[in-house]
């Protein structure tokens, strides 16, 4: 119930996205099914809206702790790579995962040792590795497209499991994974204290040093799946254009999920929500056929007025004009 | 030794062509950098160009800084090089520098992109026409569907810059008038392959599951390559079902079309330096001016042109 009520805002945007959607392009919610697997603009949604759905797992732990991580993109880039040249240099497939999830995972100790222990800022930190990090991916690939044609590494980016696409299983397991571990233990609670106040949590006895390297290791790792994802969707590495910007995208799903960038409490499921949204304003504008150069302004349009009925102050104003209303009548009997 | 090899090289070459070799000669070559694969290849190709040619190269990579490619300039005067080869990164400030070549009385070649300085402060420019690239493309498809009705999917490149805009209008321009052919929606899909497959995944959703779509057009190969990989997977064939047509002739678009899976590409040649070594050699034995712009051919490769040749040829160019 509580959960409902705190997603109520996520879920109102997306359907009436939805419906605006639907105008200019009807069929938007039909759902086939060929040769077993469903097929869709939704399906779609689903699937592309994947590695932004991934990223903003991690992300939203990262900003619970009043942090950011501006690198998932550039590790996206490292991970694919990494992946890319073990499957065509012959490692087999749960190696080259292996190798690509450990990229991820040392490049978030490396963003979360620069926060947590050296004590550099994380947008500082972070931008860091997300200047380096596409050039360490440059060369790795050698500045080509690596690319590679087996089949069990491309299935986790175009496969199809129970019809629904394999990245949508990735991005859903992960992030019921991810959220049980923080809701079903204190570690949700613990993430939010020191997001609030990381003196008083590691005064309280939180070991906020070695939850933050976590937290920053679990975004890498994110990065990683969602660099595998497309790098298997597309058969090839491309550490020019792989996951690029896609760190802002993260972050603004996690916004529109209504998180605060303060830190503090957060909500996974609203986030994914955001990344949902976000993707329905890319697919819902491809399926509208506008001309490309409206690309961005309608995105932004959309954005901006998602974030403005969901602004704590025009809530606040809102609430007051109903009140005052609601109120009045009774006053004037009292008197 | 080397020289002697070098010497051999060239005498046979002057032997093979009949033409006015230029032996031992030294060009100064102030190369972008290595930002895209293309890019790479013209670097290995241009050092291929001079060796045949028995050329001694000097190569100075400017890593997308115009003040090293200044630099570097500077130094290649200093040195008193016979001929200088510049692949601009940027269009303008080049004056003072190409001034100072003009008075050493060393010619210098643009090779891909070009400046905004007056043109008798270079010998020669050496570049692709994009419109061109466009018209080729779209005169293939004009011919290939010969008068039936086909409604086009167009992958645009990066919005704004300068190769999407020339090649849609090189496109349209070979389409007009043949009213059976219509563009039906055009996206940008920036140039890489997983845009070009999520826009086309949405052109399928959008046309009846692609059964209304006759062709794609994509203004570049990479973008080509991830929309065949969404034409597989919504259950169609790419090269039978819809026709596949892109500019750039990289050696993964030869490997799709040995695979029947892609129909036409046009050629961005990276041999942008042979034409240039020619005009400095007619240059050299008797002053001969070229063109202010020598134009690349735009050539075009079908499933016809011994693809899987094509890509063994391509694969190892640093694509």
């Amino acid at each position: 119930m509580t959960l409902l009520t705190r997603i109520a805002p996520q879920l109102i945007a997306l359907a009436a996205l939805i419906a605006l959607v639907s105008l200019f392009f009807p069929g938007f919610l039909a759902v086939d099914v060929s040769g077993g697997r469903l097929v869709g603009p939704v399906i779609d949604v689903l699937k592309r809206g994947a590695p932004v759905a991934l990223l903003a797992v991690g992300m939203t732990l990262v900003i619970a702790t009043r942090g950011i991580d501006l690198s998932v993109g550039a590790i996206m880039a490292i991970c694919g790579a990494a992946a890319a040249l073990s499957i065509s240099s012959g490692l087999g497939l749960v190696p080259a995962l292996l190798v690509a999830l450990a990229a991820g995972a040392v490049a978030g100790l490396w963003n979360g040792v620069l926060v947590a222990v050296v004590g550099i800022q994380p947008f500082v930190a972070t931008l860091i590795l997300m200047t380096m990090g596409r050039g360490v991916a440059q060369l790795i690939t050698e500045g080509r497209i690596l690319t590679f044609s087996d089949p069990g590494f491309a299935w986790l980016g175009s496969g199809v499991l129970l019809g629904l696409p394999v990245p949508t299983w990735i991005w859903i397991l992960t992030a019921a994974a991810v959220g049980l571990a923080v809701r079903r233990t204190a570690l949700g609670l613990l993430i939010e204290s020191v997001g609030v106040n990381r003196r008083a949590s590691a005064l309280a006895g939180v070991n906020a040093t070695l939850l933050l390297i976590a937290v920053y290791v679990l975004s890498g790792l994110c990065a990683a799946l969602a660099g595998i994802v497309e790098t298997a969707d597309i058969r090839g590495a491309d550490a020019n254009n792989a996951g690029l910007w896609l760190e802002l995208d993260a972050i603004l799903a996690v916004v529109i999920g209504g998180n605060s960038l303060m830190g503090g409490r957060f909500s996974i499921v609203a986030s994914i929500l955001g990344a949902l949204i976000i993707q329905t304003i890319g697919t819902g504008i491809l399926l509208a056929g506008f001309p490309s150069e409206y690309n961005l302004v309608i995105k932004a349009a959309l954005v901006l007025i998602i974030l403005v009925l969901q602004s704590p102050r025009i809530a606040a104003e809102w609430n007051l004009w109903r009140e005052s209303h609601r109120v009045q009548p009774r006053e004037r009997r009292r008197t | 030794m080397t020289r002697k090899t070098l010497m051999m090289t060239a005498a046979a070459l002057a032997v093979s062509t009949g033409a006015a070799m230029a032996e031992g000669e030294v060009v100064g070559f102030s190369q972008i950098g290595s930002e895209s694969g293309w890019r790479a290849a013209e670097t290995t190709l241009t050092r291929q160009q001079a060796e045949e040619r028995g050329i001694q190269l000097q190569f100075s990579d400017a890593q997308q800084r115009q003040e090293n490619q200044i630099a570097a300039i500077r130094s290649f005067i200093a040195q008193g090089v016979d001929a200088i080869l510049l692949a601009p990164v940027v269009a303008t400030g080049w004056d003072s520098v190409l001034q100072e070549a003009q008075e050493a009385e060393i010619p210098v070649v643009l090779l891909d992109r070009q400046v905004d300085s007056a043109d008798d402060l270079y010998l020669t420019a050496v570049g692709s026409d994009l419109v061109h690239e466009g018209e080729v493309a779209g005169q293939w498809l004009v011919d290939e569907v010969a008068g039936e009705e086909c409604r086009v999917v167009e992958l645009q490149g990066t919005t704004g810059s300068s190769p999407a805009i020339d090649r849609k209008t090189g496109f349209e321009n070979a389409i007009e008038g043949h009213d059976n052919i219509e563009i039906v929606r055009s996206q940008t899909g920036d140039f890489t392959r997983a845009q070009g497959k999520e826009v086309m995944e949405s052109f399928l959703q959008a046309e009846n599951g692609g059964q209304d779509i006759c062709a794609l057009y994509a203004h570049n190969d990479d973008m080509a390559v991830g929309a065949i990989q969404a034409i597989k997977e919504a259950g169609l064939k790419p090269g039978e079902d819809i026709l596949i047509v892109s500019i750039d002739a990289v050696p993964d678009i030869f490997q799709a079309m040995a695979a029947g899976e892609a129909n036409a590409t046009v050629e961005l040649t990276p041999n942008m330096a042979g034409p240039a070594f020619d005009a400095l050699a007619a240059y050299w034995a008797d002053g001969t001016m070229p063109e202010k712009f020598i134009q690349t051919e735009s050539k075009l490769y079908t499933q016809a042109d011994d693809p899987q040749g094509e890509y063994d040829r391509r694969k190892d160019l640093g694509y």
